[in-house]
């Protein structure tokens, strides 16, 4: 395949990413931080976003299967997993984390089970469709 | 890109539990020319200040563990610090935001911070600073 196809392949993934709403405006700010001497920045920071968020969806996945649900402990994670949705502009993610933390206020455990079971399928998503489009960058900048 | 004269190069300190802001944040104030120093949290904040650090502007996280920003902030104002110190969170209501401001911080915003922001804060502290 060649340079100006991958390129144009990648760039189609970016749009559908933002304009479906996976993406927001936070992410641009992040290509905007890439140069010459930073020129894998957004991969860096994404792949540093899977790596940490790893150990707060475990977490969470723990709490939640603990017999007696802390709900304090719950909010405590879900927030510092939304703030990293917010840091890379993981928009839909982030959008689930919001309903997640409303269940939580209510002290709805089954609210926030399947909320979060949703969480984990949009961030599994996302996280595919962005090896996809980094992999088709870095195939390009080879050739 | 402008070159700096070391000796006035503005030096930011970034204070965060999140490693992903760290790295962002530091990233931001790289590009616009300012020297970063990053820490995990309040205490580490207060510690590197006692060995003698100091800095232009410091970006501290609210929410952290052992030292939060809010503890952070009024230990180092308590010490004399007067860099400027702006809180960041991303936390909006307003009973927690002037909890924060009245720990002695200058300026607060929501998180993420944008390069625009950094900028505007950093022409805050000198007007007359080019950024990259």
């Amino acid at each position: 395949m060649d340079k100006t196809r991958l390129q144009r392949e990648a760039a189609f993934i970016r749009s559908s990413l933002l304009d479906q709403g996976y993406l927001d405006e936070q992410f641009i700010q992040l290509e905007e931080l890439q140069d010459n001497d930073n020129p894998n920045f957004v991969e860096e920071v994404v792949t540093l976003f899977y790596t940490d968020s790893a150990r707060l969806i475990y977490n969470i996945d723990q709490a939640l299967l603990s017999n007696q649900s802390d709900f304090s402990k719950l909010d405590d994670y879900m927030h510092q997993f939304k703030g990293s949705c917010s840091s890379i502009g993981a928009k839909k993610v982030k959008n689930e984390c919001t309903g997640f933390g409303e269940y939580c206020d209510a002290h709805n455990y089954d609210g926030c089970y399947r909320t979060f079971q949703q969480i984990k399928q949009e961030y599994i998503t996302l996280k595919k469709k962005l090896e996809t489009y980094f992999q088709l960058l870095r195939q390009a900048a080879q050739i | 890109m402008t070159s700096q004269n070391l000796s006035t190069q503005l030096r930011a300190l970034v204070v965060d539990d999140n490693i992903l802001n760290r790295k962002i944040h530091e990233r931001m104030l790289n590009g616009l020319g300012v020297e970063c120093m990053v820490v995990a949290n309040g205490k580490e904040a207060v510690d590197v200040h006692f060995y003698g650090q100091s800095f232009d502007l410091i970006l501290m996280d609210k929410d952290m563990p052992i030292m939060n920003g809010i503890e952070a902030t009024k230990e180092l104002r308590s010490m004399g610090i007067n860099s400027l110190i702006v809180g960041v969170s991303s936390r909006s209501m307003e009973a927690e935001i002037r909890e924060f401001m009245e720990a002695g911080l200058n300026d607060y915003h929501v998180k993420p911070l944008t390069t625009h922001k950094l900028a505007s804060i950093i022409h805050n502290i000198n007007p007359n600073y080019a950024t990259k």
